[in-house]
C-alpha cells in the first residue's frame, strides 16, 4: 500500500496504535483505518456557531466527499483539517481533530507542521506569480528540502507527473505559472500540494472553477493519487462526489435555538450507499434535489 | 528519497522557523517603534522649547515700575495698568526726542499730546509729508505695554530651560545659570547675579500669538505671520479650488477619451509630483516679474514697489495645490455611483444639470474634504515663499492684497536660522503654533469625511 | 392631443434646447479650460525655467560643458560645475533612503502581515501624522535635534554643525510615511488566495511576508521607494537649514572618498538648497546669479520627472507581469 514511499512522518503518533491496521490487506466494505478523526467538531466565528457536533472518521487512501447545501459549514470543516481557521482572527473550534491519534489542536502543536502534512488545494487556482519550476520548489525548500538542485528537478518532475502535468509543462518549466489554462494551474496547484509529501490532500471545490473538460482529468487524477494519499474533498456537484468518492458525508444547515444556522453532519456512508440507500430523510431529499 | 528532514530533525527545523519568526516579529516591531519614536521626539522638541524655566534680567523689573506710580505690585500687575498710567512710566524712561518720534508715528492719545506741544503739533501736520500719527488712529493699550516692556522694562533673557527639565530641576536650572555666572562674568556683559530673576516662560502664549514681530526675541509675536498666512490661505483657496474642482469636473464628466484628455490627465499626475521649489520658481519669474503690474497693483494705482506680494504668494501656492485638489475632486466625483448619473439623464436633464444637481452634491463632502487637505498642505509650504519674497522682517500687518507679507513657515525658517538661543524657543513655538492650527484644519477634514460617508449608503 | 401639439410645437423646443445650448456651453468651455489651465503650468515651468537657463548659459564665464562636467561651484571664481550640488542632493537622499527603506518597509510589512486592527488603528494615523507635519519644522527638528545629537555621540570635533548625515536622517523620517503606505497598499493588493497557499503548505507568517507577498507586491514597493526618492531630491527646508550653504567642491583622484567627497559630517548644499540660498538674499533679475538658480532648477525638474515617470512605468510593467 504504502511500503515504496516512505511514509511523509508520523511525528504526531508515538504511539503505534494503528500498527495492526496497516498490516490489514484489502477487504471490508467499510475500512475502520482511519487517518484522521474528528469527534464533536464545533467550529464558531465570534458567537455564531457555523458548525457543530461533527463526528466522523475519514479513511486512509480513500477519497471521502463532503457534501451539502451552501451554508452548511463543509468548506469550514475541511479547513478544520489542516488548522487554516486559525488565519481567521474570530475562529475558535472545540472538539477534537485527531490526525494519526494526536489532537492537532492540542497546546504546542505547531500548525505548520500539520499543513505540512495535510495539503490543500483551493476553489480557485492560485500559482505564485513564479516560474513553474519554482512554484513546487518553494513549498519543498521553506519545509527544509535539503537535496541538490538536480534532486529538486527530481523532486519537481515527480510531482508534475503525480499531477498529470508532466508531459504538457515538461518543456517550459522556467515559465510563470500564470501562463497555463484553468485546468493547468489547478494541476500545478495539485503537483505543488503533494510535492511537499503530505499524508493527506484536501480539496475545496477544485473544478468548480474550471470547464468540463478540465473537470474531468482532475477526477482522473484524483482517482491515481488515492493510492498514495488520502483525499477529502467538499463539493457541491453530486456528481461529482457520485463518481469519485469512496465515502460521502452530507451535512445540512440545522436551525438552533436561537436562530443561528448552524452546520450538522447528517449521515456518512460510503458513497454508493448513501445515493442508492440513504439512511436519513433529509439526505434523499437533498440528492433528489428537494432543495440545496 | 529522503529529501525532508523527519523525526528530530524535523522539529529541529520547526523550532528554528519558530525562533526565525519571533526574531523577525521583533525586528520589523522595533524598526516600526523607530519611526514612532521619531515622530514622538519631534514633538517632544517643539513643546519641551516652548515652554520652561528662563533666567531673565530686566532693566527695571515691572513690579518698581507699578511702584513708581503709587500702587501696591502685590496686587497689581503691569499690564493691568491702564494706557495712561503706562504712557507716565513711558514719559519717565525714555528721552523727549525718542518720545517725539513715537508719537509722531502714531499718538498716544486722540484729546492730547505727551511730547509734543499743540502748536507744533498742527504746524507739522498742516504741512507737506506730513507723519503717520497726525491720521493714524491713536495706539491701544497693548501697543502702549508693548513699548513700556520694550523701553523701560528691556527684559534680557539670559538662559532658557526645556520644559521637563523646568518641571522636575529646577534647582538644576538655577544652579548652571549661577555657575556661569562665576566661571564667565564677561558672557554677561555688566549683568550680576543678583539681577536674575528665574520665571516660568510659556514662549507660546495669547501674547505670543497676537504680537508682531520684534528684533528682541523676548517681545516677539507671530500676528503678522499669522495674517500673512491666512491671507495667503484664502487667495490660494479663491483660486485653486474653481479652478481645480472645474477642471476635475470636467475630466470626469465631459472629457471623452481622446490623446488631448489623456495627456491633461498624465501632466496633472506629473505636476503633483514637482517640488515645490519649482513652483517657487514659477511663482517668481511670473506672477513677481512678469505680471509685476498686475501683482504690485500699480495696475489699479495702490502701487507697492515691487511684484513680491501677498497675491503673488498665493497665486503661486494656488498654482501648487492645483493638481492636488483636481485629483482628489477626481476621486469625489468618481466615487459617485453611475445610477444617480443615469437616473438624472433619464429624466431628459443634460449632462450638465446632472452633474450641478445629482453628482456634485453628493461629491461635495468628498471634494470639500480634498480642499481643506491641500489647504494644509499649503500652509506649511516654505520653500515657493522664499522664492517669491517674503519678507525678512515686517512689522506691519498685511493690509490687502498687495501688500508685503510674511508667512508662519518663513517666520520658523528666519527663527531656526539665526544662532541666538531664544529664537530656538520661539521657532519652537511657531512650530507648535503652526501645528496645532494644522491639527484643527486635519480634524475638521476627518469629522466631514466619517460624518458625510456615513450618510451615503 | 397634447402630444401631437407638443410635437409639432418646433419652434418653443428649438427655443427651450437653444436657451440651454449656450450656457452649458459656456459652462464646459470654462470647464475645459480649467482643465487646460494644468497645461499652461506646465508650460510656464518650462518655458521660464528654459529661457532663463539660456540666458544663464549665454553668459561668456559658463559654458553647458563645464556645468555639466566640472565638479566646483564657485560662483566668484567663476566656476559654475554642477556636479557639487548635485553630489550634496544625492548624499542625502542616499542616507535618507537608508533610514526610510528599511523602517519603512517593515512597518508596511508589520501592518500588512502581523498586526491586528487595533495596532494598526493607532500606528496608521501616527504615520498619517507624519505627512502633515510641514517640512520647515522637521527642519526645525534636524537642528536642534538631531544634529546636537549626532554631536554628543560622535564629537563635536568629528561633526561639523552644518552636516549631511543629520539632513538626511530627517528627511528619512520625513519620507517613511510615503514608503510605508505605498508598500503597504502593494501588499493589499496581493491577493489572499496566494497567501493562503502559501500557509497551506505549511508556511510561517514570516515565510508568507517574505517569501510570497513582498515578492509579489515588489514593483509597486519599488514605485513606492523611487516616489519617494523623487521627494527627497526636492526637499527643500531640512536641507537648507541643516546642511548648509557650502557646495561641496571636490576634484576626482585628488580628494580622498570617504574623507572628503563621501563624508557625512560636513556640510553640503544641495541643488534646491542652493536655490533657496541664493533667492534669499539679494537678488537683483538679470544677474548671473540669479538666471543659474533656473538652471539648476532645470536639472531638478528634470531629475524628479524622470524618477516619477520610471516609478510609473514600473507599476505598469508589474500590471502586466501580474497578469
Amino acid at each position: 500500500m504504502s511500503q515504496e514511499r516512505p511514509r511523509a512522518g508520523i511525528d504526531l503518533a508515538r504511539s503505534r496504535a494503528r500498527s495492526e491496521d496497516e498490516d490489514r490487506g484489502e477487504g471490508g466494505v467499510v475500512t475502520t483505518d482511519t487517518v484522521i478523526d474528528v469527534e464533536h467538531l464545533d467550529v464558531f466565528y465570534a458567537d455564531f456557531k457555523a458548525v457543530g457536533g461533527v463526528t466522523l472518521g475519514f479513511p486512509t487512501n480513500e477519497i471521502t466527499a463532503l457534501i451539502g447545501p451552501s451554508g452548511c459549514g463543509k468548506s469550514t470543516v475541511l479547513r478544520s483539517l489542516n488548522r487554516m481557521n486559525d488565519l481567521i482572527p474570530t475562529a475558535r473550534v472545540e472538539g477534537t481533530v485527531a490526525y494519526h491519534g494526536r489532537d492537532i489542536y492540542a497546546d504546542g502543536i505547531d500548525p505548520v507542521e500539520i499543513r505540512r502534512r495535510i495539503g490543500m488545494v483551493f476553489q480557485k487556482p492560485n500559482p505564485f506569480p513564479k516560474s513553474i519550476h519554482d512554484n513546487i520548489a518553494w513549498g519543498a525548500k521553506i519545509n527544509g528540502f535539503r537535496g541538490t538542485k538536480v534532486e529538486m528537478a527530481d523532486l519537481v518532475e515527480q510531482a508534475l507527473r503525480s499531477a498529470a502535468l508532466w508531459d504538457e509543462v515538461k518543456d517550459k518549466l522556467s515559465e510563470s505559472g500564470l501562463s497555463l489554462s484553468g485546468g493547468q494551474q489547478q494541476r500545478l496547484c495539485i503537483a505543488r500540494a503533494i510535492a511537499t509529501q503530505p499524508d493527506v490532500v484536501l480539496m475545496d471545490e477544485p473544478c468548480s472553477a474550471l470547464d468540463p473538460i478540465a473537470t474531468l482529468r482532475i477526477e482522473e487524477l484524483m482517482l491515481e493519487l488515492k493510492r498514495d494519499y488520502s483525499i477529502i474533498i467538499v463539493t457541491h456537484n453530486m456528481q461529482q462526489a457520485a463518481r469519485v468518492s469512496d465515502n460521502t458525508a452530507f451535512l445540512n444547515v440545522s436551525m438552533g435555538e436561537t436562530g443561528q444556522r448552524t452546520g450538522r453532519l447528517v449521515e456518512f456512508s460510503p458513497t454508493d450507499q448513501l445515493f442508492t440507500r440513504p439512511r436519513e430523510q433529509a439526505t434523499e431529499d437533498y440528492i433528489t434535489g428537494r432543495f440545496g | 528519497m529522503t529529501y525532508f528532514p523527519e523525526g528530530d530533525e524535523y522539529q529541529r527545523l520547526l523550532a528554528r522557523k519558530k525562533t526565525k519568526g519571533h526574531f523577525a516579529k521583533f525586528g520589523l516591531l522595533t524598526l516600526l517603534i523607530l519611526a514612532v519614536l521619531a515622530l514622538a521626539s519631534l514633538l517632544y522638541t517643539i513643546v519641551s522649547d516652548s515652554f520652561g524655566l528662563v533666567a531673565v534680567v530686566n532693566e527695571k523689573e515691572p513690579s518698581q515700575i507699578v511702584a513708581d506710580l503709587g500702587y501696591d505690585p502685590a496686587r497689581v500687575s503691569l499690564d493691568s495698568l491702564d494706557k495712561a498710567d503706562l504712557v507716565t512710566a513711558l514719559e519717565g524712561a525714555i528721552s523727549n526726542n525718542v518720545g517725539r518720534r513715537l508719537e509722531r508715528d502714531r499718538r498716544f492719545f486722540d484729546d492730547r499730546l505727551v511730547f509734543e506741544t499743540q502748536a507744533t503739533w498742527d504746524e507739522i501736520c498742516a504741512s507737506s509729508g506730513a507723519p503717520t500719527g497726525c491720521t493714524a488712529s491713536p495706539r491701544g493699550h497693548d501697543d502702549v505695554l508693548l513699548l513700556v516692556e520694550e523701553r523701560v522694562v528691556q527684559p534680557d533673557i539670559i538662559a532658557a530651560e526645556g520644559l521637563l527639565p523646568s518641571i522636575f530641576d529646577r534647582r538644576g536650572f538655577e544652579e548652571k545659570v549661577r555657575t556661569a555666572f562665576a566661571t564667565n562674568p564677561e558672557r554677561f556683559g555688566d549683568y550680576t547675579v543678583d539681577q536674575v530673576r528665574f520665571e516660568w516662560r510659556a514662549w507660546l502664549n495669547m501674547r505670543f500669538l497676537t504680537t508682531p514681530p520684534n528684533s528682541k526675541p523676548e517681545l516677539a509675536g507671530i500676528r503678522t505671520a499669522i495674517l500673512g498666512s491666512a491671507w495667503l490661505v484664502v487667495i490660494t483657496v479663491a483660486f485653486a479650488v474653481p479652478v481645480g474642482v472645474g477642471a476635475a469636473i470636467y475630466l470626469e464628466e465631459f472629457a471623452r477619451k481622446n490623446r488631448i484628455n489623456d495627456f491633461i490627465q498624465t501632466n496633472i499626475n506629473n505636476l503633483a509630483g514637482v517640488p515645490s521649489i519649482i513652483y517657487g520658481m514659477l511663482g517668481l519669474a511670473v506672477f513677481v516679474r512678469l505680471l509685476e503690474p498686475l501683482t504690485s497693483g500699480s495696475l489699479f494705482g495702490t502701487g507697492v514697489d515691487s511684484g513680491r506680494t501677498v497675491l503673488s504668494a498665493g497665486l503661486t501656492l494656488g498654482l501648487l495645490t492645483l493638481p492636488v485638489v483636481i485629483i482628489t475632486s477626481q476621486e469625489a466625483i468618481r466615487a459617485v455611483p453611475n445610477s444617480l448619473r443615469q437616473a438624472g439623464m433619464s429624466l431628459g436633464a443634460t449632462r450638465w444639470q446632472t452633474v450641478r444637481s445629482q453628482v456634485l452634491p453628493v461629491a461635495l463632502p468628498g471634494i470639500l474634504t480634498g480642499t481643506i487637505l491641500a489647504i494644509a498642505r499649503a500652509i506649511g509650504e516654505t520653500a515657493p515663499l522664499i522664492l517669491v519674497g517674503a519678507a525678512s522682517f515686517i512689522t506691519l500687518d498685511p493690509s490687502g492684497p498687495f501688500s508685503k507679507f510674511t508667512a508662519l513657515p518663513i517666520q520658523i525658517f528666519q527663527w531656526t536660522a539665526l544662532p541666538q538661543f531664544e529664537f530656538k524657543n520661539l521657532a519652537a513655538a511657531a512650530s507648535l503654533a503652526l501645528l496645532v492650527m494644522l491639527l484643527a484644519l486635519n480634524s475638521v477634514a476627518v469629522i466631514l469625511r466619517n460624518r458625510y460617508s456615513r450618510r451615503f449608503p | 392631443m397634447t402630444l401631437q401639439s407638443q410635437r409639432t410645437d418646433q419652434p418653443m423646443r428649438d427655443q427651450l434646447r437653444g436657451r440651454r445650448r449656450p450656457l452649458e456651453r459656456a459652462v464646459i468651455g470654462f470647464l475645459f479650460t480649467a482643465a487646460a489651465i494644468s497645461i499652461a503650468i506646465t508650460i510656464g515651468i518650462l518655458w521660464e525655467l528654459g529661457s532663463e537657463s539660456l540666458l544663464f548659459f549665454q553668459d561668456e564665464a559658463v559654458s553647458l560643458w563645464d556645468f555639466l562636467t566640472t565638479t566646483v561651484w564657485q560662483p566668484q571664481a567663476g566656476s559654475f560645475g554642477i556636479w557639487p550640488l548635485i553630489l550634496g542632493t544625492l548624499l542625502i537622499t542616499v542616507i535618507a533612503l537608508i533610514v526610510a527603506i528599511p523602517i519603512g518597509l517593515a512597518s508596511a510589512i508589520y501592518l500588512s502581515e502581523y498586526a491586528g486592527a487595533r495596532v494598526r488603528g493607532i500606528v496608521k494615523p501616527l504615520l498619517e501624522i507624519l505627512v502633515g507635519i510641514p517640512t520647515v519644522v522637521f527642519g526645525f527638528f534636524a537642528v536642534t535635534f538631531m544634529t546636537p545629537l549626532l554631536r554628543s555621540i560622535f564629537g563635536v570635533s568629528v561633526v561639523n554643525f552644518f552636516n549631511v548625515l543629520s539632513a538626511g536622517i530627517v528627511v528619512g523620517f520625513l519620507i517613511v510615511p510615503l514608503i510605508s503606505s505605498l508598500s503597504e497598499d502593494a501588499m493589499a493588493a496581493v491577493p489572499s488566495s496566494l497567501r493562503q497557499a502559501a500557509y497551506a503548505l505549511g508556511a510561517s507568517r514570516f515565510e508568507v511576508a517574505t517569501r510570497v507577498v513582498v515578492p509579489a507586491a515588489l514593483s509597486g514597493i519599488a514605485a513606492g521607494i523611487v516616489i519617494a526618492m523623487s521627494r527627497a531630491i526636492g526637499e527643500t527646508m531640512v536641507v537648507t537649514l541643516a546642511a548648509g550653504a557650502a557646495p561641496r567642491n571636490f576634484h576626482l583622484g585628488t580628494d580622498p572618498l570617504f574623507g572628503h567627497i563621501l563624508d557625512p559630517f560636513d556640510s553640503a548644499q544641495t541643488m534646491t538648497g542652493y536655490i533657496a540660498i541664493t533667492a534669499s538674499g539679494d537678488l537683483s533679475y538679470n544677474t548671473i546669479d540669479y538666471n543659474s538658480i533656473f538652471a539648476i532648477g532645470l536639472t531638478l525638474f528634470f531629475m524628479t520627472l524622470g524618477l516619477n515617470s520610471l516609478s510609473r512605468r514600473i507599476v505598469k510593467r508589474f500590471r502586466q507581469e501580474y497578469e
